[in-house]
C-alpha cells in the first residue's frame, strides 16, 4: 500500500522531470529525420545509379565525375559565382549607403524605411513577374524610353545569353537590399554616440569619422549581411524560374535549378542528388562557422 | 532544537565545486544571514534550501524532516527574489494568490488572506495594479506580500534590497526586522551587504569560494573574526590588518609595529589567547577596528577600554559628519582611525592617537586564522 | 528594429542634407517603381499596354484583368482563375503557422528554462536546419510523403512547412525567453505551478510580441514559398505562387500582361497587408532571423 503510494509519487516526479524533454522530443525527432536523415539519404543516393526512382547500387563517385564534366553544371556554378558575388557586393554597398543616409536624423525616416523594405515581403515569383516585364525590351523600360524620344536606348540583357544573369542580379538586389539596409541601420543605432563625439572633438571630418570609426564597428552587421545574402544566393531558385526560367537557352542556370531539372525532369536522380550535396556543402561552409561563433557561450554556473 | 539544519552540503555544477561541505543550523525563529562576496555560493546555498537546485551530497532538514527530495512547493517555504520576480501579466492580488490557487485553496479564502496581508503591508490600494505600474519599493512590498500569504515555515530572501536606492533600503530593512519580530518566522537571508547582515541577523554565516568561513552572532563575527577574510569582509571601513611582531616584555605579551624611521611602537596585549603564546618571537598580523584607534580626550569614560598612546602621521582626513576618518601610517601600512567629528587632527601632521587594545585580535600570517 | 535607439551624433551641413534627401528619394522611386508599374498596368487594356508608356496612368480604367486573374484565367487545364489556389494557400498557411509557432514556443521554453546537458548542441542542430538548401531534402521528402499517403495534398505541404519552419520558430522563442527572467520560473515553482502551468500561466501571457513576430515570419515565408509548392503539390492543391507562375509562364496564346500583373498583386496582397499592418514586427522577425538576440 505505502509502496504503491511511494511509487506513484516517484512516477509523477519522474514524469515532471522528463516532461521538458518529452515536449522537445517530437520537434527533435522531426529535425533528425526530415533534415539529417534526409541529408544522409540524399548523400547516399548521390553514390548510386538512381535515375527516375531511387536505386541502391553503389557506383562510387561516378555521379560526381559526371556532374563536374557537365557543361550545364559548370555554367550553373559560374553563374552562381557571378550572381553571388555581385548580389552580395551590390546589396552590401546599397544597404550600407542607405543605412548611413537614413541615419542622419532624416525627418521622414518613418515613411522611407518601409518603402525600402517592402520588397522583402513579396514572393520571388511576384518580383520575377514584375521585373521580367520591366526588362522586356519589346514592352518595358527600353520601349518606354524609346517612346520618350531616346531612340537609341537599348536594354535587352534579358534576351542575351551573356547578359541575362545580370538581370537576375538586378531583380534580386531590388528585393533584398532594403533588408540589408535594416541590418546596417540597427548596427549604426547600436554604436555608442560618445565615441562619435570623442572623434569629432579629435577633429575627424564626417568622411573620416565613417571610414575610420563607425564602419569598422559594423563588423557584426557585415557578417550577418554576408551570411544571409550568401545562403540566399546559393538557394536562389524561385527568382530564376520566374524571371528567365533558366534561359535564354540554359544561360541563367544555377545550381538550384540544375538540381531540380536533373532530378525531376531529366531523370538523372543520382546526379541531381550529387548537385544537392555540393549545394549543401557550399551553404555549410558559410553557415557552420557562423553558428559556431554565435552559439559558443561561456560555461554557465557560478 | 534546530529548526533548519544544513548538513555536509555539497553542490557541483559539472566539474565546478560551488559548495564544499556546508554545516549550518538555525533555531526556530532565527534570522540567518548568508553573506559573502559575489560568487561565494550563498545564492546557490539558498536555492538548494528552496529546492530550486539539487544537492550533490549532504542533507537539508526543515523542522526535523529531510527535504532533499521534496519539490520547492512542498517544502513549506516562501521566497523573495532579488528582482522580486512578480508575474508581469498578473495584477498584485493575482500575484499574491497564485500560489494558493495552485494549491487549490478556495477563492473566498484566497481573497481573505490577500486582504489581510495587504493591510499588514499597507498595499491595499495597489491590489488591482500590474507590476509595471509599481515603484521599486512597492514591488518589494508586493514580493514580500506574496511570501507572507503562504505563512511558511521558512522565509527565504535572495538579496531583496539590492535593487532599491539607499534611503529606501534602510526603510525596508527596518520593515523586514519589524516583520520578523512580529511573526517570529525563521528567515534565511542572502546579501553581500555586511551592514544588512550585521543589523538583521541573529546568526551570520560568512562564505567564501563555497567554504563556510565562520558562523556566529553578529557580535562574534565582528569582534572575534575567525580569519583574515572575515575580519576584512565584515565592517566598514574594514579592520586594519597590520604586520607586527609578538614579543614578551616584562612578563606581558606585546606587539611591536615597525615605523618608517626604523623605530618600533610597542603595544601590550590584554587577555592573549593560549594560541598566541606559541607565536612569541614570530611575525603576526595585528587586527584593529578603526574605532579602536581614536583621539579621545585624556579623561575618557571608564568603558573597560585599555588605551595606549600611539604617534602616527596623518595622510588624509575624511569627515563623514558623525565622525571623521583619518588615514594614518601604521606598521608600514595604511590604516584607518575613526575619530571624533570635531577632531583636531589635520592631514600632513603627526598626531598622538589612543589605541584600545582590549579589542585587538591577532592572526597567523601563514594560515590567516585567528590566534 | 532599433528605431527607438539613440540618434546618431554625426552632424551634417545644409548642402549635404539636401543631397542626402535627393539620394533617399531616388532610392524610394527605385523601390516603388516596379509595384507602381504593375499596379498601373493591371488596370489597362492589353492594347494600351502594347502601344503605350508603361509609366502612364491608364487612359481607360478597366477591372477586367483583375476579374480574369481571379476566376477566369486558364491555369493548367482549367479556366478557374487564381481563386481556388488562393484558397489552397490559405488552407496550407493557417495550420502550418499555428502548429509551427506552438511547437517553437514550447521548444524555446524548454531550451531556456529547463536546460539540460547538450541543449545547445541540440539547438544548433535545429538552427542549422533553417539554412540548408532544400534541394537536399526534395527526393526523400517526396518518397516519405508518398509513404504517408499525403503526397500532393495540402496536408503534405503543411507537414513540410512545419518541419522546415521549426528551426526559425524555435530560434525566435528561444531568444525571447532567454531574456525572460528565470526568477519568475523559480517563483512559480515555489508557488507550486507545474511545467505546463508555468508555460501557459506565466510565459505565454507575456509572449505577445514574439508570437506576432513568429506568426508574421512564418506566414510570409510559407505564403511566398515556391520550391515546396512546385515539388509536392498536385493540380488541386497547388499554392498561389505555383499557380501564378503557371499563369505567367504559360506559353499558349497571347501574353496578357495586365492579367499577369493583377495576378501577381493578388498573390502579393496578403503578405503586403501583413507588412503594412505590422511592418515593425515583420522587420524585427527578419532581423531575429539574421542576427542572434
Amino acid at each position: 500500500m505505502s509502496f504503491a503510494v511511494e511509487r506513484g509519487r516517484y512516477l509523477r516526479g519522474w514524469a515532471q522531470q522528463a516532461l521538458p524533454r518529452l515536449v522537445l522530443a517530437p520537434s527533435f525527432a522531426a529535425i533528425v529525420l526530415f533534415v539529417y536523415g534526409f541529408i544522409v539519404f540524399t548523400v547516399y543516393l548521390s553514390f548510386t545509379d538512381s535515375r527516375i526512382l531511387p536505386k541502391f547500387n553503389i557506383i562510387g563517385f561516378e555521379n560526381y565525375e559526371k556532374l563536374f564534366g557537365l557543361r550545364h553544371w559548370s555554367t550553373a556554378v559560374e553563374n552562381l559565382v557571378i550572381f553571388g558575388g555581385l548580389y552580395i557586393a551590390i546589396c552590401t554597398v546599397i544597404g550600407l549607403t542607405l543605412a548611413i543616409l537614413l541615419d542622419q536624423k532624416i525627418r521622414s525616416e518613418g515613411v522611407l524605411r518601409p518603402l525600402y523594405l517592402y520588397p522583402m515581403a513579396l514572393s520571388f515569383i511576384v518580383t520575377g513577374t514584375a521585373w521580367k516585364w520591366f526588362l522586356d525590351p519589346g514592352i518595358g523600360l527600353e520601349q518606354t524610353l524609346q517612346s520618350w524620344g531616346w531612340a537609341s536606348f537599348e536594354f535587352d540583357w534579358i534576351k542575351s545569353r551573356q547578359m541575362a544573369i545580370y538581370t537576375i542580379v538586378i531583380a534580386a538586389v531590388w528585393q533584398t537590399s532594403g533588408f540589408v539596409m535594416a541590418i546596417f541601420l540597427a548596427g549604426l543605432r547600436g554604436i555608442d554616440n560618445e565615441i562619435i563625439k570623442a572623434a569629432q572633438i579629435d577633429g575627424a571630418s564626417n568622411l573620416k569619422l565613417y571610414a575610420r570609426i563607425i564602419i569598422p564597428q559594423l563588423r557584426p552587421a557585415f557578417l550577418s549581411a554576408f551570411v544571409v545574402l550568401a545562403h540566399m544566393a546559393i538557394k536562389s531558385y524561385d527568382l530564376v524560374v520566374a524571371l528567365t526560367g533558366g534561359g535564354p537557352g540554359r544561360a541563367t542556370e544555377m545550381p538550384a535549378t540544375f538540381m531540380y531539372s536533373y532530378t525531376f525532369t531529366r531523370n538523372q536522380m543520382g546526379i541531381g542528388a550529387g548537385s544537392a550535396v555540393i549545394m549543401l556543402m557550399m551553404v555549410a561552409a558559410v553557415i557552420v562557422p557562423y553558428l559556431y561563433a554565435e552559439l559558443r557561450e561561456p560555461r554557465r554556473g557560478r | 532544537m534546530s529548526f533548519l539544519v544544513v548538513n555536509g552540503l555539497e553542490k557541483r555544477f559539472g566539474s565546478v565545486e560551488v559548495l564544499k561541505g556546508i554545516d549550518i543550523s538555525v533555531p526556530r525563529g532565527g534570522f540567518l544571514v548568508l553573506v559573502g562576496p559575489s560568487g561565494c555560493g550563498k545564492s546557490t546555498l539558498l536555492n538548494t534550501i528552496a529546492g530550486l537546485e539539487t544537492v550533490t551530497a549532504g542533507e537539508i532538514l526543515i523542522d526535523g524532516v529531510r527535504v532533499n527530495e521534496l519539490h520547492p512547493s512542498k517544502r513549506d517555504i516562501a521566497m523573495v527574489f532579488q528582482s522580486y520576480a512578480l508575474y508581469p501579466n498578473m495584477n498584485v492580488a493575482k500575484n499574491m494568490s497564485f500560489g494558493m490557487e495552485m494549491r487549490g485553496v478556495p477563492k473566498a479564502e484566497r481573497q481573505q488572506v490577500v486582504a489581510r496581508v495587504a493591510s499588514m503591508l499597507q498595499i491595499e490600494d495597489l491590489l488591482e495594479r500590474k507590476p509595471s505600474q509599481l515603484s521599486g519599493g512597492q514591488r518589494q512590498r508586493v514580493a514580500m506580500g506574496r511570501a507572507l500569504v503562504r505563512d511558511p515555515k521558512i522565509f527565504l530572501f535572495d538579496e531583496p534590497l539590492s535593487n532599491l536606492d539607499a534611503k529606501l533600503r534602510v526603510e525596508m530593512r527596518t520593515e523586514i526586522q519589524k516583520l520578523h519580530q512580529r511573526l517570529g518566522t525563521t528567515i534565511v537571508y542572502v546579501t553581500h551587504d555586511q551592514i544588512e547582515a550585521m543589523t538583521l541577523a541573529t546568526v551570520i554565516a560568512v562564505l567564501k569560494d563555497g567554504v563556510l568561513q565562520q558562523v556566529g552572532t553578529p557580535a562574534e563575527i565582528y569582534n572575534t573574526p575567525a580569519n583574515i577574510f572575515v575580519a576584512d569582509f565584515m565592517g566598514s571601513p574594514s579592520m586594519n590588518l597590520v604586520p607586527a611582531r609578538l614579543d614578551r616584555a616584562n612578563g606581558v605579551l606585546v606587539v611591536s609595529l615597525k615605523r618608517a624611521d626604523g623605530s618600533t611602537t610597542v603595544l601590550p596585549l590584554h587577555r592573549p589567547s593560549a594560541a598566541a603564546e606559541a607565536f612569541v618571537g614570530r611575525d603576526v598580523i595585528l587586527g584593529l577596528r578603526p574605532e579602536s584607534i581614536d583621539d579621545a580626550p585624556a579623561a575618557a569614560p571608564d568603558d573597560g577600554a585599555q588605551r595606549h598612546p600611539l604617534e602616527a602621521h596623518v595622510e588624509v582626513t575624511q569627515p563623514t559628519g558623525a565622525d571623521t576618518l583619518a588615514m594614518i601610517r601604521l606598521g608600514g601600512r595604511e590604516a584607518v582611525a575613526r575619530l571624533r567629528a570635531e577632531t583636531g587632527a589635520r592631514a600632513g601632521e603627526r598626531c598622538t592617537f589612543m589605541v584600545d587594545m582590549s579589542k585587538a585580535v591577532l592572526f597567523d600570517p601563514e594560515t590567516e586564522q585567528r590566534l | 528594429m532599433a528605431a527607438s535607439a539613440v540618434e546618431t551624433a554625426v552632424r551634417t551641413g545644409r548642402l549635404t542634407r539636401a543631397l542626402i534627401y535627393a539620394a533617399l528619394l531616388v532610392f524610394a522611386v527605385y523601390y516603388l517603381l516596379p509595384l507602381f508599374v504593375m499596379m498601373v498596368n493591371s488596370f489597362k487594356e492589353l492594347d494600351e499596354i502594347r502601344g503605350g508608356n508603361m509609366l502612364a496612368l491608364p487612359e481607360l480604367v478597366t477591372i477586367a484583368p483583375w476579374i480574369k486573374a481571379w476566376n477566369q484565367a486558364q491555369i493548367g487545364v482549367q479556366p478557374t482563375g487564381l481563386a481556388p489556389y488562393f484558397l489552397n494557400s490559405i488552407k496550407m498557411v493557417v495550420p502550418a503557422v499555428v502548429i509551427s509557432t506552438l511547437l517553437g514556443a514550447l521548444n524555446g521554453y524548454v531550451l531556456t528554462k529547463w536546460r539540460f546537458r547538450g541543449d545547445t548542441l541540440l539547438f544548433a542542430l535545429m538552427l542549422f536546419a533553417c539554412f540548408i538548401p532544400f534541394q537536399i531534402v526534395l527526393i526523400p521528402m517526396a518518397r516519405v510523403l508518398g509513404f504517408l499517403g499525403i503526397a500532393g495534398t495540402t496536408w503534405g505541404l503543411v507537414l513540410v512547412h512545419v518541419v522546415y519552419g521549426l528551426g526559425f520558430t524555435t530560434l525566435f522563442f528561444r531568444n525571447y525567453y532567454a531574456a525572460f527572467p528565470t526568477e519568475l520560473v523559480k517563483a512559480a515553482q515555489i508557488d507550486g505551478a507545474n511545467f505546463l502551468q508555468i508555460f501557459y500561466r506565466i510565459l505565454l501571457p507575456s509572449s505577445g510580441p514574439i508570437i506576432v513576430v513568429t506568426v508574421i515570419w512564418q506566414f510570409t515565408s510559407i505564403w511566398n514559398d515556391f520550391l515546396f509548392g512546385a515539388s509536392f503539390s498536385d493540380f488541386d492543391s497547388q499554392p498561389m505562387t505555383v499557380a501564378l507562375n503557371n499563369l505567367v509562364s504559360s506559353s499558349t496564346g497571347v501574353k496578357e500582361y495586365n492579367v499577369h500583373f493583377a495576378g501577381a498583386i493578388l498573390a502579393a496582397i496578403p503578405t503586403l497587408l501583413v507588412y503594412v499592418v505590422a511592418g515593425r514586427y515583420f522587420v524585427r522577425g527578419l532581423m531575429a532571423g539574421a542576427v542572434k538576440g
